[in-house]
């Protein structure tokens, strides 16, 4: 190794105690994953706010589909599996498994990008595009996000294989592939509550049908409400 | 990268302009903060005095219309964003570490990283003014007057995209201090032994944490809707306006809590130094700012009483808004109670002290009558806000981070104040702002509007308007005032010694100004007000303290190295968020000048994550700073880290005060009743529980 990398020595036997116990760059990403939430927080509400508020068409009825993304939410899911062969794999220091399964885990996350981008090009073709009403803005806004927090982690996920097929990943610096673990399964689970919000249960959403006075119709009237 | 990081050293050396652009020490991050703040003070100092010099004289023709609605939006978004948020930060930098007994933050190269997106952020926002596009809907930016069709020119975007980016400086620094004061506080100091302003900053930090995401969402929304034709506040598209509200102080209300807390916990550390006393009932003022932490999530919509909730929603939020002035009042009477029967020293980090106490209860009492809805329905949109978030924001927030400058100055320099000028400045501050903002409780319920660029004269505002602008004057020659004290204490000799005003804190136990590597043994904290505690004794025992820990060879201790990376990631950072405003029109790459930033980013990231250490430590120890506590501790003091006395914890003794005979609970080192010290049996401790 001709330079010395900040990698190579998270060594525990050089790890400096710290107050509580918690590595601090394990605190650290806790934190910003908390800080996350509340950002996929913002998106989801704004998303649950406009449903069925859209005055023009393409309704959510008229293109989601809901068994595709289901075949894509479940390679997501199987990527988690695969992240956590990869935390086993590391803590066991089999070389050769670590950067099978990081790639795999990278290999799940670009399919699932795969599905995401077809599915955005077959919307755009069938008339929906990011302005052409609130179903369509708050979708590819949400969407868009997730999928680039997916794609920062494959580039992670990526990088770490890098460092591992230098011999570089093993017991001793797992808290490398432990953070990335803790950042994908972060995405994965984000990635249920869109699924479940926007596909099972927004999915079959119409357009404004019947007496729209009876239609909360924004989040002053919602709070109205209440 | 590999290549990369092999050619370029890492940068070494501890003085000139290099030392200052590559630093990582937490001491000198600090000092860019506060100057740079300071800085962007005057700049909003300006802006404030174009309002005040248009709005002396009825009909005035000064500055036209959409001038005047730059200053006031530039303003505002420039004294909250670029002042007091950055000046608390210049604090937490210089004082956490200290406080807590630790040689630097958890992630040296990170709070560097922090501070130049903050530079740039601040660079960005104002870079409007060179295009003549200043943002002008507001430091709030309601929908959809932000929308394209209403905000043509590319001033809200500067806006949007400038918050963005300090947004991500503010989120850096709040994970940073979160884990640092977690995790990296001296043995012995339990979370119940932290100094009140620690403990502010942790409340502080997780508000940030947590409150800026929001704001984030809220600023794509717009950003996109201006740019890429979604429908986020357009009602002709079906979405709402009001969102934006809901969004905008659902970050903006813990905002509130983010720009006081700080100066609240820097003003229960001047109180009680001053007062000779400790902080009275100090469990219950950190109950407090955490029940203010907690409960500013649950009042956001008293900003927007007259937007038509429909009245449970109104009444809910009429409640919870009352409910949070009780713990505020709680502090408020812990700080009188710290005063009575208190030796009290009037220095002039005390009289700023006493004038934010002073000062916040005018504007906590006019805050409480908007917490009225229907007294709000009078107020709203008034002068009367106008005098409100001055009396909580400059008389509370300013005047608190001026009893901090006072404080801290002799720390951090060595150097004493010139106390003659120092009250001086803070009588013209005094005076200065009840003249100017005072005034405007009766303006505001005249029903002078906030936001107009000019009146008539009919309507009776000109006499009160006229003395509101004095008192500009005044609060200008109070900053020329300072600056000068500043200037005039920085030439002389030092002179401040280790401990000018016998503190209790751990920073004053070390000398002025702290060493590289602050503490070259880590303190062992015996409780809270540990340094009282330990020249309490030591005077007991006749040999009082009079020296700080002595110096040792800084090369002995390993310190983070300075870094490059931090200031090119930023670079890309601002890159990135700049590019936005070129819009090429292509047809698939509309943006391409984020992506460059976004290029850069990737290769500041990762030669960060690559570097090596500077030449001097290469071959021998490694040590990686940022992710472990750095070089935290030396050998003698680790080992003590996680050892508790044993049997103690949960012990509970009694104890009577040998000079008064009160009651006092084994916590307490001095007695809250006559000031008296307390000899302390066998360290009863109590932790964290």
């Amino acid at each position: 190794m001709a330079h010395h990398t900040e990698i190579s020595h998270h060594a525990p036997e050089e790890e400096h105690p710290t107050t509580t116990g918690i590595n601090n760059r394990k605190l650290l990403m806790w934190v910003f994953l908390s800080s996350d939430c509340l950002f996929f927080g913002s998106l989801i509400a704004t998303y649950m706010v406009y449903r069925g508020q859209s005055l023009v068409g393409p309704y959510p009825v008229d293109i989601i589909d809901v068994p595709i993304t289901t075949i894509s939410t479940f390679v997501l899911l199987c990527s988690s599996f695969a992240m956590v062969r990869a935390l086993a794999a590391t803590n066991e220091d089999r070389q050769g498994a670590i950067i099978f399964w990081l790639l795999m885990t990278a290999f799940l996350g670009a399919i699932f990008i795969g599905f995401q981008v077809y599915e955005f090009n077959l919307f755009k073709t069938e008339g929906l595009r990011i302005d052409t009403n609130l179903f369509g803005t708050t979708f590819f806004t949400l969407t868009g996000f997730h999928g680039a927090h997916v794609t920062l982690g494959i580039v992670w996920l990526l990088g770490l294989a890098w460092v591992a097929k230098k011999g570089r990943v093993g017991p001793k610096t797992a808290l490398d592939v432990e953070l990335a673990g803790l950042y994908w399964h972060f995405v994965d689970i984000v990635w249920i509550v869109i699924f479940t919000l926007l596909y099972l249960i927004g999915g079959f959403d119409t357009g404004p049908a019947g007496d729209p006075s009876l239609v909360p119709h924004s989040i002053t009237g919602f709070l109205g409400l209440i | 990268m590999a290549t990369l990081t092999d050619v370029i050293d890492r940068p070494s050396g501890e003085s000139g302009l290099w030392s200052w652009i590559t630093t990582v020490d937490h001491k000198r991050i600090g000092v860019l903060y506060g100057v740079t703040a300071f800085i962007f003070l005057l700049l909003g100092g300006i802006e404030a005095g174009i309002i005040r010099l248009q709005l002396s004289v009825p009909d005035s023709t000064l500055v036209s219309a959409d001038t005047f609605n730059q200053m006031f939006t530039m303003h505002g978004t420039t004294m909250i964003f670029l002042v007091i948020m950055p000046l608390s930060a210049s604090f937490f930098n210089f004082v956490i570490p200290l406080a807590i007994g630790a040689r630097d933050v958890a992630f040296p190269r990170l709070n560097a990283f922090s501070y130049w997106v903050f530079l740039f952020g601040g660079l960005l926002l104002n870079a409007s003014f060179l295009t003549n596009q200043a943002p002008d809907a507001g430091w709030f930016s309601y929908a959809n007057l932000t929308e394209k069709p209403f905000s043509a020119n590319q001033g809200l975007d500067y806006w949007a995209l400038g918050l963005q980016v300090l947004g991500v400086s503010s989120l850096a620094a709040a994970f940073n201090f979160i884990v640092t004061i977690v995790n990296m506080r001296a043995p012995g100091m339990s979370l119940m032994r932290m100094p009140l302003f620690v403990w502010m900053t942790l409340v502080t930090s997780i508000l940030l944490v947590l409150a800026f995401p929001v704001i984030t969402v809220g600023l794509i929304e717009l950003t996109f809707d201006r740019n890429f034709g979604t429908n986020f506040f357009v009602p002709e598209g079906g979405g709402d306006p009001i969102l934006w509200q809901h969004l905008f102080w659902v970050f903006g209300h813990p905002e509130v809590y983010i720009l006081i807390l700080p100066a609240m916990g820097i003003v229960s550390e001047v109180l009680p130094t001053f007062s000779r006393k400790p902080l009275f009932g100090y469990p219950v003022v950190v109950f407090s700012g955490v029940v203010i932490g907690i409960m500013g999530w649950a009042v956001w919509s008293h900003h927007m009483f007259t937007v038509g909730l429909g009245p449970v929603a109104v009444t809910v939020f009429m409640i919870t808004t009352m409910l949070i002035a009780v713990p505020t009042g709680v502090k408020i009477f812990n700080w009188i109670g710290t005063l009575w029967g208190g030796q009290i020293d009037l220095k002039t980090a005390m009289l700023f002290a006493l004038g934010f106490v002073a000062l916040f209860i005018v504007g906590g009492l006019s805050g409480v009558s908007h917490a009225v809805a229907p007294s709000d329905n009078q107020q709203q949109d008034t002068y009367y806000i106008v005098a409100h978030i001055h009396y909580v924001l400059f008389g509370g927030a300013l005047f608190g981070i001026f009893a901090g400058v006072y404080y801290w100055f002799p720390k951090l320099t060595g150097k004493l104040f010139h106390e003659g000028l120092g009250k001086l400045h803070f009588w013209l501050y005094f005076i200065g702002m009840n003249v100017t903002f005072f005034p405007m409780h009766y303006l505001g319920l005249n029903g002078m509007p906030r936001r107009i660029y000019t009146y008539a004269s009919e309507f009776g505002w000109d006499g009160l308007n006229l003395l509101a602008s004095l008192g500009y004057l005044v609060l200008f020659v109070g900053t020329l005032i300072f600056m000068v004290n500043i200037l005039i204490s920085l030439r002389k000799e030092p002179d401040a010694g280790h401990d000018p005003w016998d503190a209790p804190g751990l920073e004053w136990s070390i000398a002025s100004p702290p060493p590289s590597y602050n503490f070259a043994k880590i303190p062992e904290v015996e409780g809270l007000d540990h340094y009282w505690i330990v020249k309490r004794r030591a005077a007991a025992e006749g040999r009082p303290v009079t020296e700080p820990e002595a110096y040792v060879d800084p090369s002995t201790i390993h310190m983070p190295d300075p870094s490059y990376w931090p200031l090119v990631t930023a670079i890309g950072v601002l890159v990135l968020a700049a590019g936005m405003l070129f819009d090429t029109g292509w047809d698939y790459i509309r943006f391409p000048i984020p992506f460059i930033g976004g290029i850069i980013c990737f290769i500041g990231i990762i030669a960060w994550a690559n570097e090596p250490p500077a030449k001097e430590h290469a071959g021998g120890d490694h040590h990686a700073e940022d992710g472990h506590g750095m070089a935290h501790h030396p050998a003698t003091a680790t080992a003590a880290v996680m050892e508790r006395p044993a049997g103690a914890a949960g012990v509970t003794v009694r104890l009577l005060c040998s000079n008064c005979g009160n009651q006092l609970s084994s916590s307490f080192r001095f007695c809250p009743y006559c000031g008296g010290a307390v000899e302390s049996p066998a360290d009863p401790d109590h932790q964290e529980g």
